[in-house]
C-alpha cells in the first residue's frame, strides 16, 4: 500500500533528486531543507546582512534580533527555561569539543569519564583526547545485543570517581534509543556532570531537557532540517557556570587591554566571533515549519515507513540488521557480499545511502565489522522511496551472488 | 602514449557496455583477472588507507618499468584495480608521471568512481602510484 508523506512537497530538494532519478535515504548524515528555510536566509541576504550584537544600525539590530528569535525558538524546541541557557557553536562535534576543552579545569588525574560503546566519534574522541591530556579513565559502557547500553552494567561502572557521563540518546548506526532517563539520574546522584550527545535524537520527536535533567544536551542544526554550519550547546546555568573559555576573539570579552581580558558568561562568552548569523536565523525558520506540524502524524509516519524497512530487510535472504532498531534507521550486512560492493551498485541505481562504518569504527569493530550500510529515513520520504531501495537491493544482490 | 592490447580490450568491452548492470559485470569479470596476493604481499606496508575496502598495491620495478599487483577484499574495486593496472603495465617512472589515469577512467565510463566524496580507494591507490613514479 503507498503511504505518501504529506511534506513531502515542502521539501524542493526531493524532487529536483527525484529529476536526477536520486532517491534519498542518507537522512542520518544530513537532511533536505524546506521551502520555509531557503526562503529565510534569501530574506536575510536579500534585505541586508549585518553583523549581531555590534553595530547600533538599523541592519545590524534587525540582524540581531532575527538571531536571538531563534535562540528563544531553540529553547522552546527543548523546553529550556531560558534562551540564555542556549549556547550557538559551528556543530554538534564543536558543541561536544567546546564541552571537553571548558570542563578541562574540572578533572583530576586518576577520575573517569563514562561514553558508551556506541558513541559515534564526535562523542568519543573529544573525551578520549582530555583523557589523555589529564590522565583520566575513559570508561566504555557496554551494550547488549539489541544495541542499548546494558543498564545493569552501566550503573555498576558509574561510580563516585566518574566526573562525566556523556552519552547519545539516539544511536546513528543501531536506530535505538538509549535508556537515557536511569543513566543521568544514577551519574548525578554520583556527583557526575551529564552530557547528551542528541544528535540524532532530536530529530525524532521532541525532547524536554529539564525533563531529562541532563547538565548539556547537544545537537546540530543541519540534521533537524536547517542549516549546516550551526550547533546547539544547551546547559543548565550552574553546568554553564563552570565552563572556561576556550576560544577566545570578537565580542566574547567584556573588557580588553594588552595584558588581560575579563570574559562574558553563556551564552556569547562562547560564541567567539562572527556566528553563522544566516545559518542561526535559518534553523529559526526551521524550527517554525516543524512546529507547524502534527508531531503524532509525523510521528505516525515515520515509524510506519520504518516498519516498512526493517520489513523488506528481514524478509530477504541473508541480510543482517545490526541491534534491534526502533525508528528512525537500519543498518546492515549481508552474508557472503562486501558492503562496499553492495554500496557501489546501490548508487550506480540512484539510492543514496550511506556505506562504511558511520564514524563509530569502535562499534563496528566490537560488532566484527569494518562496515555496513545505513538507511535512514526523513518525514518527507515515502513507501515509493523504499520501494525503489528494495529493488535496487534485489537487483545489486542478484548480481553479486 | 599508445594502449597495449589488453588495455584496448578493456577500453573497447567497457564502450560498448550499455548501462550499469553491464558494466558491473564487466568489472567483476576484470577483478577476476586479478593474480591473487600472497599473505606476505597483504602486509601492512602495501595496505593503501582511505578505503572502505582493504586494499592492496604491491610494486616492483624491473630494468626501469614498473610491475604492480593489487588486490582488494571488494570484487567491483578488484575491477577498478585490474582496469587500472593492466593501463599502467610496464611503464617506466617518467611514463607513469605523465598518463592521466583519471581520464583513462572517464575514457571507460567509469570516471565518477574518482570522485572525491568516494572513499572507494581508487583515488588512494593513484596517489600512492604517483608516490612511487616520483620516487617518494
Amino acid at each position: 500500500m503507498f503511504q505518501p508523506s504529506p511534506w513531502r512537497a515542502d521539501f524542493p530538494a526531493i524532487a529536483a533528486l527525484q529529476r536526477q532519478h536520486q532517491t534519498y535515504l542518507d537522512n542520518a548524515a544530513t537532511t533536505q531543507k524546506p521551502q520555509a528555510l531557503l526562503d529565510a536566509l534569501s530574506h536575510y541576504y536579500g534585505h541586508g546582512a549585518a553583523n549581531v550584537h555590534r553595530a547600533q544600525h538599523l541592519p545590524g539590530a534587525l540582524a540581531t534580533q532575527a538571531f536571538e528569535a531563534t535562540r528563544e525558538k531553540v529553547a522552546g524546541w527543548l523546553n529550556a527555561a531560558d534562551a540564555q541557557q542556549i549556547v550557538f557553536t559551528h556543530g554538534a562535534t564543536s558543541a561536544l569539543n567546546l564541552l571537553a576543552y571548558g570542563l578541562e579545569a574540572q578533572f583530576e588525574a586518576g577520575e573517569e569519564i563514562a561514553i558508551s560503546a556506541l558513541e559515534h566519534h564526535a562523542n568519543l574522541l573529544p573525551w578520549q583526547q582530555l583523557a589523555k591530556r589529564r590522565g583520566l579513565r575513559l570508561v566504555i559502557l557496554p551494550l547488549d545485543s539489541s544495541g542499548h547500553i546494558d543498564l545493569d552494567a552501566a550503573l555498576q561502572l558509574i561510580g563516585p570517581r566518574t566526573r562525566l557521563l556523556a552519552v547519545s540518546q539516539l544511536s546513528n548506526v543501531l536506530g535505538t534509543w538509549q535508556p537515557l532517563q536511569a543513566l543521568l539520574d544514577h551519574a548525578r546522584a554520583q556527583g557526575a556532570l551529564t552530557v547528551v550527545d542528541g544528535a540524532q535524537g532530536v530529530v525524532h520527536g521532541r525532547q524536554d531537557v529539564r525533563q531529562l535533567g541532563c547538565d548539556f544536551y547537544v545537537f546540530s542544526s543541519h540534521k533537524l532540517y536547517g542549516p549546516d554550519g550551526v550547533g546547539v550547546l544547551y546547559g543548565r546555568p550552574e553546568a554553564l557556570a563552570r565552563l572556561r573559555h576556550w576560544q577566545f576573539g570578537g565580542e566574547m570579552v567584556q573588557l580588553a587591554d594588552y595584558q588581560q581580558a575579563s570574559f562574558r558568561p553563556a551564552p556569547l562568552g562562547f560564541e567567539a566571533g562572527t556566528p553563522p548569523i544566516a545559518g542561526v536565523i535559518g534553523l529559526g525558520a526551521s524550527l517554525d515549519y516543524l512546529a507547524s506540524l502534527d508531531p503524532h502524524a509525523v510521528v505516525e509516519h515515520e515509524a510506519a515507513l520504518h516498519r516498512h524497512l526493517l520489513r523488506g530487510l528481514h524478509d530477504r535472504e541473508g541480510i543482517r540488521v545490526l541491534g534491534q532498531p526502533q525508528l528512525a534507521l537500519a543498518s546492515f550486512v549481508v552474508e557472503g557480499v562486501h558492503n562496499s560492493d553492495l554500496a557501489h551498485l546501490l548508487t550506480e541505481q540512484g539510492i543514496a545511502v550511506r556505506a562504511g562504518h558511520h564514524c563509530a569504527m569502535p562499534l563496528l569493530g566490537s560488532l566484527g565489522l569494518d562496515g555496513a550500510i545505513r538507511v535512514s529515513l526523513a518525514l518527507y520520504n515515502d513507501s515509493d522511496d523504499l520501494q525503489r531501495f528494495f529493488s535496487a537491493l534485489d537487483q545489486g544482490l542478484e548480481l553479486l551472488r | 602514449m599508445s594502449l597495449s592490447t589488453a588495455a584496448q580490450e578493456a577500453l573497447d568491452s567497457f564502450e560498448q557496455a550499455s548501462g550499469w548492470e553491464q558494466r558491473a559485470r564487466l568489472l567483476m569479470q576484470w577483478g577476476e583477472r586479478l593474480s591473487a596476493l600472497s599473505d606476505e604481499e597483504k602486509s601492512d606496508d602495501n595496505r593503501v588507507h582511505g578505503c572502505e575496502s582493504k586494499v592492496w598495491l604491491v610494486s616492483r620495478q624491473q630494468d626501469g618499468r614498473w610491475h604492480f599487483n593489487a588486490g582488494s577484499d571488494a570484487r567491483l574495486i578488484r575491477g577498478l584495480l585490474a582496469l587500472l593496472l593492466v593501463r599502467v603495465e610496464g611503464l617506466s617512472s617518467a611514463e607513469l608521471q605523465q598518463l592521466d589515469l583519471p581520464a583513462w577512467f572517464t575514457q571507460l565510463g567509469l570516471g565518477r568512481q574518482l570522485s572525491p566524496s568516494r572513499s572507494n580507494g581508487l583515488n588512494a591507490v593513484l596517489q600512492r602510484m604517483a608516490q612511487l613514479a616520483a620516487g617518494g
